[in-house]
């Protein structure tokens, strides 16, 4: 199964090559991985999504908790969450086409940012699968470049992961 | 008080406590060595190679429990350690080491005797630490000594930069009593309600084991383990690295268990329906085949490392805690019950114990003329009294000295079991005997191991450790041959040892005294003249029979129940 791990991390040289060092020394699968400073710059903030089984979760979660540079761990795949992860996606545009990827852009709410006579920029924020559905209604050959973040996700209601 | 870095690394070795750095100068390191020169608190041993400074530093701790510490050069230094780290890192050692590192304007350069330390050991250490301001010198060797030694111990690098230690740069040193870290705070105290549920599960067994690992002797938990065992009349098994725990002499010790464990350990593995874990981590040469692994019992598992649970084989009532602690919980709880297990059912599976035990599994050939390598280490007991500090290094003499020399007391046999490295035993020996220097020490070797780090004899003449070495001769390597035997039909590839040197005229060499004995009626009293060499380095070369192999045996990818006893004793 798919998990969302929220982890919030020393912010030191080398926390996330621990981070990335666990999961290839242990051969755990690793889809996406994103980190950045938080309010308080001494933490880093980061989103880590992974699939495995249960056991294969549980042992993920408990070998991050143990490395020192970990602060805090939480799975947001346990309870109410957001998920969401920005999409920059830069298409050919020419002829009918214009048309029709403005339109696409304005049904997925997605905003054009850049455009030149034969491309767009379209950027698009959401959960992961809405970012695989803009991309496979795409007409096919107009992807020129794809750039995702990799999903960053928050738990529901009034309590925050923090100190 | 204001110190250079230097000045800072050794004051703060001194505010900790340490007697002895394991240690090898280099450019980098040279400020630290300079600094070292002009005190006598910390005593310095100069080892022959980095390797050997590590598993020095890693005997130490393992035989007092205190954190070893080691001190090597950047580059070729710190690779050279690696071994060691790795060693310590898997048998959970604590281990301070400090490595030297190029200037930090120069990093990531490819500067002379430059690696990348922090990177190349980070999946080895506990943690490690890349010092860049010389202000936080002293609290990271603070907190490097603290993640060492608390929790799961282990090892924790500190790498620390030429000009970190700068002679001419002084600041105010203050040395932190205590310390704490928002992101590391290790399990003080067992859960109470699972403790009380494991009490419950081991009033209801009636095939119980107690299975313990080198957690119990690491956790100093051997005398309340003691307790629990006799309170609850358990038979109780043990890892390689936990041998010593329990009194290896006492009836209800069943041997140690695994690929090369006994009989009655095994088999009572394979039938138990509560297996109490403590200290153990269900490592591969233990469980054999997980599908086959105690398959009607009900697990409980005492640990201080969450992730050491459930980790291998899932268990049923975790503990998550230090052992010592848990143990006391457990032993006050069942006391207070005033309930005791089902004693008839226990008797039951004592009859059944005693029958397994009935097929002596570890009887050899004792009417060989040649030396068998258990005759060796019989012989060793019987000399030595069972008083002795055995350090080892990896192979067959490895398992017949588990199998055959029974510690009644812990920190006394000092292995790598985890890592297996083999170049382990001697300079482990060195740490051992400069902790105890009034000790027996030994170390028990085959002639391809030893000469792996064989360079430390130099280290031991230079501070006259007199530590004995018992060499079982084969001429191979010898497990890798007795697999080969095995599996590979007899094709010995590679696993003869061609050109030995003469070990009598080496040891001689490095100021030692070499003895050889070809013969078992010579043995005992050549070990007894050794022995009583009590100030002298003694290097005992025992010509053992090359073809003997370790029995029992469970093959890789077995079951406990599926185990050999002997080439002449199969069971089906």
């Amino acid at each position: 199964m798919r998990h969302i791990l929220s982890v919030l991390l020393e912010n030191e040289a080398g926390a996330l090559s621990r981070v990335a060092g666990l999961f290839s020394a242990r051969g755990y699968n690793i889809e996406s991985l994103t980190v950045a400073p938080t309010d308080d710059p001494s933490l880093s903030r980061m989103t880590l999504v992974t699939t495995g089984s249960e056991d294969i979760v549980e042992q993920i979660k408990k070998q991050l908790n143990k490395l020192i540079d970990t602060v805090k761990l939480l799975d947001l795949s346990e309870g109410p969450h957001i998920e969401r992860e920005m999409m920059m996606i830069k298409v050919r545009a020419v002829g009918e086409d214009r048309e029709e990827l403005k339109r696409l852009a304005d049904i997925f709410r997605a905003n054009i940012i850049d455009v030149t006579d034969t491309s767009y920029v379209v950027e698009l924020t959401g959960a992961s699968k809405k970012l695989d559905a803009f991309i496979k209604a795409v007409p096919e050959g107009l992807i020129v470049e794809v750039v995702r973040s990799g999903p960053t996700g928050i738990a529901r209601g009034e309590k925050g992961l923090t100190l | 008080m204001e110190l250079t870095g230097a000045e800072i690394v050794v004051q703060a070795l001194i505010d900790e406590g340490v007697e002895y750095v394991f240690g090898y100068p280099g450019g980098a390191v040279l400020h630290i060595y300079d600094a070292l020169f002009k005190q006598d608190r910390v005593k310095h041993i100069l080892v022959r190679h980095e390797q050997g400074a590590t598993h020095a530093a890693d005997g130490y701790a393992r035989a007092t429990g205190k954190c070893g510490v080691c001190l090597v050069t950047s580059g070729p230094g710190a690779t050279n350690a690696v071994t060691g780290i790795a060693t310590a890192y898997m048998d959970s050692i604590p281990v301070v080491i400090l490595t030297g590192q190029v200037p930090t304007p120069v990093i990531g350069s490819d500067a002379f005797q430059e690696v990348d330390t922090v990177g190349i050991t980070r999946p080895c250490v506990k943690h490690n630490f890349l010092v860049k301001e010389v202000n936080n010198l002293a609290e990271i060797i603070k907190k490097a000594f603290y993640i060492a030694t608390s929790g799961r111990p282990g090892p924790v690098v500190v790498d620390i930069p030429k000009d970190v230690t700068d002679p001419n740069r002084r600041i105010p040193y203050h040395y932190p009593r205590e310390i704490r870290m928002r992101s590391y705070n290790p399990v003080q105290k067992g859960h109470l309600g699972q403790i009380k549920k494991a009490v419950d599960a081991i009033l209801e067994a009636k095939r119980p084991v107690i299975y313990t690992g080198g957690g119990v002797i690491l956790g100093e938990g051997s005398e309340t383990l003691r307790e629990l065992v006799k309170l609850t009349g358990f038979p109780i098994t043990s890892t390689l690295m936990g041998l010593g725990a329990y009194p290896m002499t006492d009836a209800q010790f069943l041997g140690m268990l695994g690929m090369h464990g006994t009989y009655e350990a095994n088999m009572a593995m394979h039938e138990t329906d509560t297996l109490i874990a403590i200290g153990a981590r269900f490592d591969d040469r233990v469980t054999g085949k997980i599908e086959h692994f105690c398959p009607h019992a009900k697990i409980i598992h005492v640990d201080v490392d969450p992730s050491s649970i459930s980790k291998n084989v899932r268990v049923d009532i975790p503990i998550v805690g230090p052992v010592a602690s848990v143990l006391q919980d457990m032993v006050r709880l069942l006391r207070e019950q005033g309930r005791e297990a089902d004693r008839a059912a226990l008797a039951d599976w004592w009859t059944q114990i005693e029958q397994w035990r009935g097929m002596k599994c570890l009887a050899y050939d004792r009417t060989s003329d040649k030396i068998k390598p258990q005759y060796a280490v019989e012989t060793l007991y019987k000399v030595t009294g069972g008083e002795l500090y055995l350090t080892s290094d990896v192979g067959q003499h490895q398992m017949f000295a588990a199998q055959f020399y029974p510690f009644d007391k812990p920190r006394r046999w000092i292995n790598s079991g985890g890592l297996g490295t083999m170049g382990f035993g001697l300079p482990a020996a060195m740490g051992v005997q400069l902790a105890f220097p009034d000790a027996a020490v030994a170390c028990i070797s085959g002639e391809a191991s030893i000469l792996m780090c064989i360079q430390e004899m130099a280290t031991c003449k230079q501070y006259e450790l007199p530590i004995k070495v018992v060499l079982l001769n084969n001429g191979y390597m010898g497990m890798v041959r007795q697999w080969q035997e095995f599996f590979y039909e007899s094709r010995y590839s590679h696993s003869y040892v061609d050109a030995l040197p003469d070990f009598v005229k080496l040891a001689e060499s490095f100021g030692h005294v070499g003895m050889r004995v070809e013969r078992p009626g010579d043995l005992e009293g050549a070990m007894r003249e050794a022995f009583g060499m009590k100030d002298r380095f003694v290097f005992l070369d025992v010509i053992v029979d090359p073809t003997e192999n370790v029995y029992p045996m469970i093959a890789a990818g077995k079951g406990h129940h599926e185990m050999h006893l002997s080439p002449e004793r199969e069971l089906a």
